[in-house]
């Protein structure tokens, strides 16, 4: 640990993280329009294209916008690393991600293969830039401990998610020939089960005893957990590559393994939140356990898809699986996550610039009440997707309707937010 | 031989469990209980505080020759905690626990990155760095 370096500063500039926090919604409520317009023939199939660009508008616009955005913010929290010259760095990641994004989420869902080769160079330099500060900044932290370490494994992730993305994306406009499939369950693996989980396991170690008073996660889990679920994404990474039955065998036995490190982690954190010493009411304690009911559910259905064929055959295994996990465990949690991190932010900044006690207290940003109705909303938009998995018409507009009005809460509930910062700052 | 780091951090976990305690009565609308949980955390806090500012932190800038390094950030958020302190204690004068509710809430994010920042990272280098943590421990221990 050197002291170089190490100011213990707390904060980029407020514009930094939330270009990205004001950004994310609207990709909430352009995937849920999306779904709304194309019906149920978004849904006959895992590989239709309108839902592989809805799919992409939530990972790339929604949860990666987040998810990078967080990164920048929580980087000198976390490890005591100073991001460098951090305007500019948003900005490079940014506008990148988000004009790419829109980009390929169009290009996917109309399947215009133009919009998709537009889309590569832009993507290609949001995750380069990210990727590239993120490593710098964590290699150089002082601070080294279970979170990092599941923030570095989580940016391997992602690299390899978004090598293999590029590469599937060069293969659909014809620029390289690919075996695709194997591709894609690379891809899918390396994003969700690899950069998403292990990002949600290294900030959950921080989050959670911090937010509700819990006991630490015990040592064994912050040890192992990570490694083991990287080296079981390695594994069956490494089953495509072998031949028939070993790789078979191979694949079930990763599954399994990965599948009880998710529930190990899912387990353990309901676990701690209940004996938690903090016991008033919080809203992100509600979409927190949301989100690891949902994670323990995708985990039984996936387990159950390995014993069973017909049901890992089934278009509805596919869909409910992808929602489950998309928005089930990882919309669940950093809607919990930004609304903590939005209020609090926006009443850090104020109160540098207003008087003593003038600035409005985390509440008064982001009252109880309308992200309650928000939480509501997304719980119930939960069940509807899953009856949409399993009869898109009619249940794909009661989800659709469902998803877009969580959006728009959401949306609302930040933009007032921001609001409130922007009047302040005038009025200071 | 107990260490600086394990020192201060116990004094954070004892400082949020009164936290917790002051919190939930406020919640219940018990002013009478919430107001002594708070004067309870209140004087730990200003106490703990005071720990670090007269003889940790000097006896840090000490010996790493900076007053401006990660000391000075750290001062600069008690200050922060010390204004939130202030603003919670005129809620519960104005029997106001809606108002103590996000004010708590507000204290608790800015607390726990603090003490994150200090577990983390300070206390671990002022145990490499301070010769005699036994003594510093034993002024800290010493402070009224």
């Amino acid at each position: 640990m050197s002291m170089a370096g190490l100011s213990l500063k707390q904060a980029p500039p407020i514009s930094v993280p939330f270009r990205f926090i004001l950004s994310a919604p609207l990709f909430l409520l352009l995937a849920a329009l999306a779904l709304l317009a194309a019906g149920p023939a978004a849904l006959e199939s895992r590989w239709s294209q309108p839902l592989l660009g809805i799919t992409h508008l939530l990972t790339l616009g929604f949860m990666s916008m987040v998810m990078s955005g967080a990164v920048l913010q929580l980087l000198p929290v976390l490890a005591g690393a100073q991001v460098p010259r951090p305007r500019l760095v948003a900005w490079a990641i940014h506008l990148p991600l988000f004009a790419g994004t829109l980009l390929l989420g169009g290009g996917l869902y109309f399947f215009m293969a133009v919009l998709v080769t537009l889309a590569i160079p832009l993507l290609a330099c949001a995750f380069a830039v990210f990727l590239a500060i993120a490593i710098y900044s964590l290699a150089r932290a002082p601070a080294r401990n279970a979170s990092t370490h599941a923030m570095l494994l989580a940016l391997a992730a992602l690299s390899l998610a978004v090598g293999l993305g590029l590469a599937l994306a060069a293969g659909i406009t014809g620029l390289l020939d690919l075996p695709m499939l194997p591709l894609v369950a690379l891809h899918v693996g390396w994003g969700l089960l690899g950069w998403t989980t292990l990002l949600v396991i290294g900030v959950a170690y921080q989050v959670v005893p911090m937010f509700q008073l819990t006991q630490p996660y015990p040592r064994a889990v912050t040890r192992w957990l990570g490694n083991t679920l990287f080296v079981l994404m390695l594994v069956w990474s490494c089953h495509l590559l072998l031949p028939e039955p070993a790789a078979s065998w191979l694949a079930i036995a990763a599954a399994w393994g990965l599948a009880a490190c998710i529930t190990t982690f899912a387990v353990i954190t309901l676990r701690l939140q209940q004996k938690r010493r903090r016991k008033v009411p919080d809203i992100m304690l509600q979409f927190w356990r949301t989100s690891l009911f949902s994670l323990l559910t995708a985990a039984m259905l996936w387990l159950a898809g390995q014993a069973s064929a017909t049901l890992a055959d089934s278009t509805f295994y596919a869909l409910a699986l992808g929602m489950l996990f998309i928005i089930g465990f990882v919309l669940s949690v950093i809607h919990g996550m930004l609304y903590k991190i939005t209020s609090f932010l926006i009443w850090y900044h104020l109160q540098g610039k207003l008087p003593p006690g003038k600035a409005p207290h985390m509440k008064d940003i982001i009252p109880d009440r309308t992200a309650r109705r928000h939480w509501r909303i997304h719980l119930a938009s939960l069940p509807l997707c899953l009856a949409s998995a399993m009869w898109p018409m009619p249940w794909v507009y009661a989800a659709g309707c469902a998803l877009l009005l969580g959006g728009i809460l959401l949306l609302t509930n930040l933009y007032r937010a921001w609001n409130i910062y922007l009047r302040a700052v005038a009025l200071a | 031989m107990q260490t600086i780091t394990e020192y201060l951090s116990a004094e954070h976990r004892h400082c949020d469990d009164m936290f917790a305690d002051a919190e939930a009565a406020a919640a219940a609308d018990d002013l009478a209980a919430a107001l002594a949980g708070f004067a309870a955390f209140h004087q730990g806090m200003l106490h703990h505080l005071s720990k670090e500012e007269t003889i940790m932190f000097p006896a840090f800038e000490h010996a790493t020759g900076s007053s401006m390094g990660p000391t000075s950030v750290m001062r600069m958020e008690h200050e922060q905690m010390r204004e939130l302190f202030a603003e919670m204690q005129a809620a519960l004068d104005a029997k106001d626990t809606s108002t103590y509710a996000g004010l708590a809430e507000t204290l608790l994010v800015l607390m726990q990155q603090h003490n994150f920042k200090e577990e983390q990272m300070l206390y671990q280098m002022a145990d490499r760095t301070l010769g005699d943590r036994e003594d510093i421990i034993r002024q800290m221990e010493a402070l009224p």
